[in-house]
Order: C-alpha cells, then structure tokens, then sequence
C-alpha cells in the first residue's frame, strides 16, 4: 500500500513539474509581443540596448576633458587577457605643491584581444572606465583597433586621488 | 454530410473504368494515389520545416527565420534547395548497398502508415479493416530502416544511437499499442473508418470518461518516443552522438531521414486525432443544434488537418520545454511507469466497456 501512494505520488509530482516548464514555453508561445530580438541592421537608429551591455571599454571624460584615472594599473593587472597597458609620464603639480608626480600618459587598449569580461572595470578603484555601448568594431586593419583611451591634453579631475 | 470524397472517388473510378479495362484502372488509381501522397509529403515536409523553426523560436522568446520571404515563409524551400544541390557523400568502409537502402526503407515505412488514415469522409487510401493492427505493424519497421543505417555507416555514433534508438522503439511501441488498445475496446472494431464513424456522437476522450483521457496522455508520451524526437531523441542527441544513425548521410539521402521524421509525426499526430479526438468528425455538443449544424459546414480535412496540427504543435511544445532523458531514464519510463499505468489501464477500459459506462 504505502508503494502505491510513493508510486502515484511520484507520477502526479513529475506530471506538475513537467506542466509548470510547460506552463512557460506556454506564456512564451502566446506572448510573442514581449520577444526581445532586435532586428539589428534594419533599426540601427532606434536600437536599444541593455543596461549592461558591453561594447567596450572607455575612459569617461568631463567636459573640462578631465578624467578620473590616477593610473594605479589596477585595471591593467586585473585583465586575463594583457588588453591594457598604462605608460606614465612625470608631471609637476604646479598648482599646490610643485613637486613631481606620476601621471598617465597614454592608456592604451587593444579592442582586438579584449574580451568583455568587465574584470578592469571592477577593478577601478576610482571608477575612472566603463563599458560603452559601441559594438560595431570591424575593421580592415587591425592596428585601428588599439586604442589611446585618454583624449590629447585631458587631465586627471581634482580631488580623486 | 455535405462533404463526401466517395462521390468523387467513385466518379474517378468509373470514369476510368469506361476507358480501358479493370487491370489498367487499378494501375491508374495507384499512380494517381502515389502521386498524392508524394505530394503530400513534400507539402508536409517544407510546412513542418517552418512550423518547427517558428514554433521553437516562440518558445525561446526568438523570432525565427524571418529573411526569406515574407516572414520567413522561404526558408523551408531554401533549406531543400541547399539539401538538394549538396554532395551525396558515402564514407568508404561503408556498407555501400545498405548505406543506401536504409534511407529508402524508414521513408517508405512512413509512406505505408498513411494507407489506412481516414483524411475524410471516403477519403482513404485503403480502407483496411484491420487498420490500428497493420498501423503498428508497419510503424515498427522504421526501427530496422534506423538499424540498417547505424550499421552500414560503419561509424561509433551511427551505431550507438541507432542501438538506443531500436532498444527505445521496441519498449515505446508496448505502451503505444496497449493504449490503442485501450480504443479498439470502446469501438469495438480495428477499422480506423469505424473508430472515426463510432465518434459522431462525441469523441473518445470525451466518451470514454478518464480512462481514455489516461490512455491519451500515454499514446502521446509513447507516440512522441517512437518519433525519436526531443526529449526522447536519443538516437540523435547531437551533444552526445553528433547525429546518431545519421551522421554520416550527407544530402539527399539525410533529407529523407529527415522527411520521414516529419512524416511520420504527423502519422503519430494524425492516428492521435482519429482515434481520441475523432479524426474529421466535427466538434458536437450533445443538445446544442445549431452550433452542431454550425460545425457540419466545416469541411472535414479542415478538422483532420486542424486536430493533427494541433496535436503536432503539442509534440513541438514538448521538444521545446523538456530536457533530454537519459537511456536508463527512458527505460524507466517506460517499464515503470507508462507501461503497469497502460496495463491497469486497460483493465478499467474492459470493465467500463462491459459496464456500459461510456457513452
Ligand atoms: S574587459 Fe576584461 S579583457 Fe577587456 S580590458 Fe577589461 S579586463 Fe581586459
Ligand atoms: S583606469 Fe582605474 S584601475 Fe585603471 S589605472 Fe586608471 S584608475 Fe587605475
């Protein structure tokens, strides 16, 4: 007796479960209005992404073209891939204290080897990059796809450090 | 009622008749017949292409072929083009003569199992009176067209899955069979033109109470492992076997496994439709008059087609919600489950039939 109760309980457990991932599939069928897929080429002016989206890697600028990277190399360290390389140079700071100091000089980014892992942008401590929403990256020669993320003349923002 | 295929088939009949003798005429009616079902198979086949394709991508919250042709509507066709125009390949340790046979016998299996299928009124093939016996009879030849195939591939895969695929065939049809069975019992004949005739006052799975809803649900899970479709496919599991029996057919060839797959689930859906859903029988309530007159100017391939095509779209939900069993899993099922529940009952359905219980 309690081998019957086990064996139908089993059958009406299993039929449940299955009906619930069938319920889904189900909702999915008869929704085909909530379906996500762009259809890229045709609505590239009105395409959207997501949030999270991962195009590739930038370094945010202010309009005083400023940005907020104090070159740690954080980003370059935490990346499995060797995308990054931060090459410095000696700036006075002639402002405050008119010493010496480090400073980048070029961040360099090679797009062809990166692969969207966000690991550098974890790793920022000053949040200094984030992921841009530019995907379209092909191109006939792959020495365009390194990158000076800096812009010519930026500084760093006052008061990240 | 107002649709009847004898008029018209007996029309042919003697027309053809009073132009040359009895032997020429039978020659005729079977080119003509051949001429049909090969029709109704191409047809079939490039629907079911897009039909599959467009109800998986539903489900998966995707579009699905949508470029060729207004939405997609091509790409069944540009699919058999690109089969078609592609290399026949045969492996050279291959078995040459049965590499080629096999593709031939599971096609014609599936060509056999439409015989005795009532698509309307007189419009039958070959009104055989022992229908649902020679249904299971020939379904189950396919498995020796999959076996032939995995073993004149000369290739691991090829056999392994055409192995699991027959050890898979072989237990499905017992429950398969029993829950006809179960039907048979109700009606009391094996003619399916019967079977359809007994259902004018109400389908079984309405008739026969929950037994023949049990045995509904049976023939469709069974139904679905002798299609050797996801997530019974385990003749094929790509992850596992690459192909399965067809890994090495290339072509034309792969094509009419392909073709036979589709047919023969529409076979399965459509012996489905007959049996439990009353085949082209329209949607009766019991006192309702005028919504029964209503129904009767439906024509009856419309509720044929329309039933099967149903019961092909619950089989194509199936493929898409459930994951793949394993062989130990497969068994099971089958050994434990479906086949003591299909056995007891078939018990019920006797005594029910006996009690005079159904309607
Ligand atoms: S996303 Fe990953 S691979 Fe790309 S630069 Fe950052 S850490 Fe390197
Ligand atoms: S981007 Fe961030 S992690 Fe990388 S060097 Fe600049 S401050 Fe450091």
């Amino acid at each position: 007796m309690k081998f019957l109760i086990e064996y139908i309980g089993t059958v009406l457990k299993s039929i449940s479960s299955l009906w619930s991932g069938m319920r889904l599939t189900g909702y999915y069928f008869t929704h085909p209005k909530e379906i996500h897929t762009q259809q890229y080429p045709d609505n590239r002016a009105t395409l959207t992404l997501g949030e999270r989206f991962r195009g590739e890697v930038v370094l945010t600028h202010d309009e005083n073209n400023e940005h907020k990277c104090t070159g740690c190399t954080s980003c370059e360290l935490a990346c499995p891939n060797g995308t990054i390389k931060i090459v410095y140079k000696n700036v006075v700071d002639e402002e405050e204290t008119g010493k010496k100091k480090k400073a980048i000089d070029e961040f360099v980014y090679h797009l062809g080897m990166c692969t969207f892992c966000n690991l550098c942008i974890i790793a920022c401590p000053t949040d200094a990059i984030k992921m841009s929403h530019d995907f379209e990256h092909s191109t006939f020669d792959r020495k365009s796809l390194t990158k000076i993320l800096n812009k010519p003349g930026s500084k760093l923002m006052k008061g990240v450090e | 009622m107002f649709y009847d295929f004898s008029i018209l088939t007996s029309k042919i009949h003697s027309w053809l008749l009073a132009h040359c003798d009895s032997g020429w005429t039978t020659l005729l009616e079977m080119v003509i017949v051949g001429l049909c079902v090969i029709t109704l198979f191409v047809v079939l086949g490039l629907i079911f292409v897009y039909m599959e394709r467009k109800v998986a991508a539903f489900m998966q919250f995707r579009l699905g072929p949508n470029r060729v042709g207004p939405k997609g509507t091509l790409q069944a066709v540009a699919d058999t083009v690109k089969l078609l125009m592609k290399e026949g390949f045969t492996p050279q340790a291959a078995d040459m003569f049965l590499f080629n046979l096999a593709p031939f016998i599971v096609l014609s299996v599936s060509m056999l199992a439409l015989a005795p299928l009532p698509f309307a009124k007189g419009l039958q093939i070959y009104d055989i009176n022992i229908g649902v016996f020679y249904l299971s009879a020939v379904s189950s030849i396919s498995v020796i067209g999959i076996l032939i195939a995995g073993w004149a591939s000369n290739n691991k895969y090829s056999l392994l899955g055409a192995m699991r695929s027959g050890a898979q065939i072989v237990s499905y049809e017992l429950s398969a069979g029993l829950s006809v069975i179960a039907i048979v019992a109700f009606t009391g004949s094996m003619s399916l033109s019967d079977i359809v005739e007994s259902q004018r006052t109400g389908w079984w799975i309405f008739k026969g109470h929950i037994p023949a809803v049990i045995a509904f649900v049976i023939f469709i899970i069974a139904g679905t492992a002798e299609l050797n479709r996801a997530p019974f496919d385990m003749a094929e599991a790509e992850s596992e076997l690459t192909g399965g029996f067809h890994t090495e057919y290339t072509g034309m060839r792969f094509a009419m496994f392909f073709l036979a797959e589709y047919v023969n689930m529409f076979v399965v859906c459509a012996i489905g439709a007959t049996l439990f859903l009353g085949g082209w029988m329209p949607l009766h309530f019991g006192n309702l008059e005028g919504f029964n007159h209503i129904m009767d100017y439906v024509p009856p391939f419309v509720w044929f087609f329309g039933k099967t095509f149903f019961l092909v779209w619950v089989i194509m939900w199936f493929r898409w919600t459930f994951p793949r069993l394993r062989i130990d899993q497969l068994l099971t099922l089958e050994w434990k489950y479906l086949m003591p529940i299909s056995l007891v009952n078939m018990i019920i359905v006797a005594f029910v039939v006996i009690m005079k219980w159904h309607f």
